[in-house]
């Protein structure tokens, strides 16, 4: 559908469509935010017992996030008298803006992709590793030392674990054969990758909660022992968007995982009469739920213990599976 | 050139894992500590100078005031010196009710520790789960004593008021439930990979460590000394009844975890004991003077608080007020080792160093 609108001669049309595609993509994706938002409040509501938000918008507190949204955007923007005051402004778009750009590559249903990349997955990986920049700079910008370990952790972190990140994804790319990710969903329609890379999985996940800095691996903020971490010294709307950026990366994430390891739209077996965006959907919640699941289960593991996993564990196991995978493909798919 | 500059980073006082108004400077080198500073005293209340100018059975609710998390302990170490120092006889079903009521509180002590030390190694969950059975306990103690958490429930020569009817059948049903739950707590927590990497060897020192700092509670039992004064120095009726003190091996955070579960175990012992041994006849108060007058001298008792060795000291002369009162404050001295401990520590460390001492600020400023 995009390529059609990027391969044709370039119109004021063309730019209609274009922006009205973007504006609706992003809507869906702050939809999916503020639903995600009172989801996990209630998911964590009900894992630890308790009716959690339940007075705005009825039992089901439908209106919560809007509300707290209305409240963030009438609080006082305050910057730090001895903060770098251009720096701070503009971290965090730089930390939001990638987690947008990220979501042009995935493939939502069969006919839905934004952009039909050939090197969708290095795309995605490449862009996404953006984001850290802005939340250094917010590190550093806010002159508060808390915010500055924030900010180093968030460096440090992020080495650890994009490497075993990426190097996991090659075993999907060696036996599609391709980074299209149109491609990927199209080689599991015998069997989902899940079940054929699971090494690959286990650490693309366990690297996916580092990269989405949730718990157990939410070393970045750890309101115990940073106070907020790099997000410390902002208040009102621009913490709102490092927010936002966080939740994007969630729905991004998730629908990587979706794509990479659950096939996509493809329907479970003999259900072919639903139609692909729904199994998408489905699959997707299900990893979101994942994500929440784990960050209330956990506690929060120590800064060096990340990264000994990172370098360790998960780089060695993601080289191992790397070479199997080569090995078998070699032998027998050949 | 590289080179690395030290940086001096104040956690607190409004810090959310120092536990209330806790201030540490620590001079860092990246996240390595190089040299920790606690500063106390944000609470300090003058509660013992306070104490001179108050008669006696005044002083009580102050008691309440400075380990909030058990304020029955802080009740009954002051009710107990006074006994003391006048000779006073205390009825024996009082004794069933304090101990029922200090082991209690004992419970609910640890479980905040519990959840709160989870809190700050990241785990949200466990806090809401052992603020559940926490809340059963405060509505057991509201109903004997009328309050929640400062209880001023004890009074010299006997306890306020009488248990209601019903009530020790409650704390027998309570028994069993709490048990599952505990094994529910070792279920979700202490097996945990994650936890048992933020815990064990951290914070680690040796009971000669540990005398010489002058610790007491399970700070010191986790050393593997077993020194408990319900067993060593026994008061009110602890002697009729059996239990055990847990000791650990290697005095590391997560044998002090350890200890304290264990101790929760002991108190629930403790408890179902005591009501099935709980006489249906008896006063609660002896026979107590009208005003109390010690006679002139001093005395110092001590018992076991959840947070270690409580004492307490009076001298008196022969007058309606104290001379002088002076509070054995067990986390005040707990908290003595925190500098030493921190030293190569990184910041995570700091947190869970500090949680697993289990101090109560307003017991440390006084």
């Amino acid at each position: 559908m995009m390529n059609e609108i990027m391969t044709s001669q370039p119109s004021w049309l063309n730019v209609l469509k274009f922006t009205g595609l973007g504006v609706a993509l992003i809507l869906v994706v702050i939809l999916f935010v503020t639903y995600a938002i009172l989801a996990e409040r209630k998911v964590m509501a009900f894992m630890q017992m308790r009716p959690g938000p339940n007075r705005i918008g009825g039992k089901l507190g439908i209106l919560q996030t809007l509300a707290d949204v209305l409240k963030l955007l009438l609080k006082e923007n305050i910057t730090p008298k001895s903060a770098d005051k251009l720096l701070f402004l503009v971290a965090p778009v730089i930390a939001f803006a990638p987690a947008f750009m990220v979501m042009a590559v995935i493939p939502f249903s069969e006919n839905v992709t934004f952009a039909n990349l050939n090197v969708g997955v290095l795309y995605y990986v490449g862009i996404s590793g953006l984001s850290i920049i802005g939340i250094v700079a917010a590190g550093w910008a806010s002159n508060n030392k808390y915010s500055l370990l924030g900010g180093m952790r968030a460096a440090a972190q992020m080495i650890s674990y994009e490497i075993p990140l990426v190097l996991s994804l090659l075993g999907v790319i060696l036996l599609t054969g391709s980074m299209n990710l149109n491609d990927i969903i199209k080689a599991q329609d015998n069997v989902w990758y899940i079940f054929t890379q699971p090494i690959a999985f286990v650490i693309f996940f366990i690297a996916a909660i580092a990269e989405l800095n949730r718990g157990p691996f939410d070393l970045v903020e750890a309101e115990s022992e940073l106070v907020g971490g790099f997000s410390t010294e902002y208040t009102g709307f621009r913490w709102a968007i490092f927010m936002l950026a966080e939740y994007f990366y969630l729905f991004a994430m998730s629908s990587l995982i979706t794509v990479l390891f659950l096939g996509g739209w493809q329907p479970v077996m003999f259900l072919g009469f639903i139609p692909g965006s729904v199994w998408f959907a489905l699959k997707f919640l299900f990893v979101v739920f994942l994500f929440l699941w784990i960050r209330f289960t956990f506690p929060r593991i120590r800064a060096d213990q990340l990264m000994e996993l990172g370098w360790k564990v998960l780089l060695p196991l993601a080289l191992a599976n790397v070479f199997i995978t080569a090995i078998i493909k070699e032998i027998f798919f050949r | 050139m590289i080179r690395t500059e030290e940086m001096l980073l104040n956690v607190g006082p409004q810090h959310p894992s120092t536990h209330g108004v806790f201030r540490l400077v620590v001079k860092m080198d990246g996240e390595r500590i190089i040299e920790a500073t606690p500063v106390v005293g944000y609470l300090h209340r003058g509660t013992e100078k306070i104490a001179e100018d108050l008669l006696y059975t005044q002083i009580i609710p102050y008691t309440d005031r400075m380990d909030y998390l058990s304020a029955m302990t802080n009740n009954y170490v002051y009710c107990h010196a006074v006994e003391t120092l006048m000779g006073l006889e205390v009825p024996e079903k009082a004794e069933f009710l304090r101990v029922i009521s200090m082991e209690l509180n004992r419970i609910a002590s640890h479980l905040v520790w519990w959840g709160t030390n989870l809190l700050d190694l990241g785990a949200f969950t466990p806090f809401l789960y052992a603020f559940r059975e926490r809340e059963m306990i405060l509505n057991f103690l509201n109903e004997l004593s009328g309050s929640r958490l400062n209880y001023s429930y004890m009074r010299i020569g006997g306890v306020k008021w009488d248990a209601p009817p019903g009530w020790i059948e409650k704390v027998q049903d309570f028994i069993p439930y709490m048990r599952k739950q505990l094994a529910g707590y070792h279920d979700f927590v202490t097996g945990n990979e994650i936890f048992l990497n933020r815990v064990q060897g951290i914070g680690k020192y040796t009971a000669e460590d540990a005398f010489n700092f002058s610790l007491s509670g399970a700070n010191l039992r986790c050393t593997g000394a077993s020194y408990d004064v319900r067993k060593d120095d026994p008061y009110s009726i602890y002697n009729r009844f059996e239990f055990k003190i847990p000791v650990g091996e290697n005095g590391d955070a997560f044998d002090r975890y350890m200890v304290r579960m264990k101790e929760i175990e002991e108190s629930i012992n403790i408890i179902e004991q005591a009501c099935e041994q709980f006489p249906k006849e008896g006063s609660i108060l002896g026979k107590v003077p009208k005003v109390i007058k010690p006679p002139a001298g001093e005395t110092f008792v001590r018992i076991e608080s959840p947070r270690g060795e409580i004492g307490c000291y009076i001298k008196s002369e022969g007058k309606t007020k104290p001379y002088r009162v002076k509070f054995r404050r067990p986390s005040f001295h707990n908290l003595q080792i925190l500098p030493k401990l921190l030293v190569g520590e990184s910041m995570s460390n700091l947190v869970a160093i500090l949680g697993g001492i289990d101090i109560v600020l307003g017991e440390v400023d006084g």
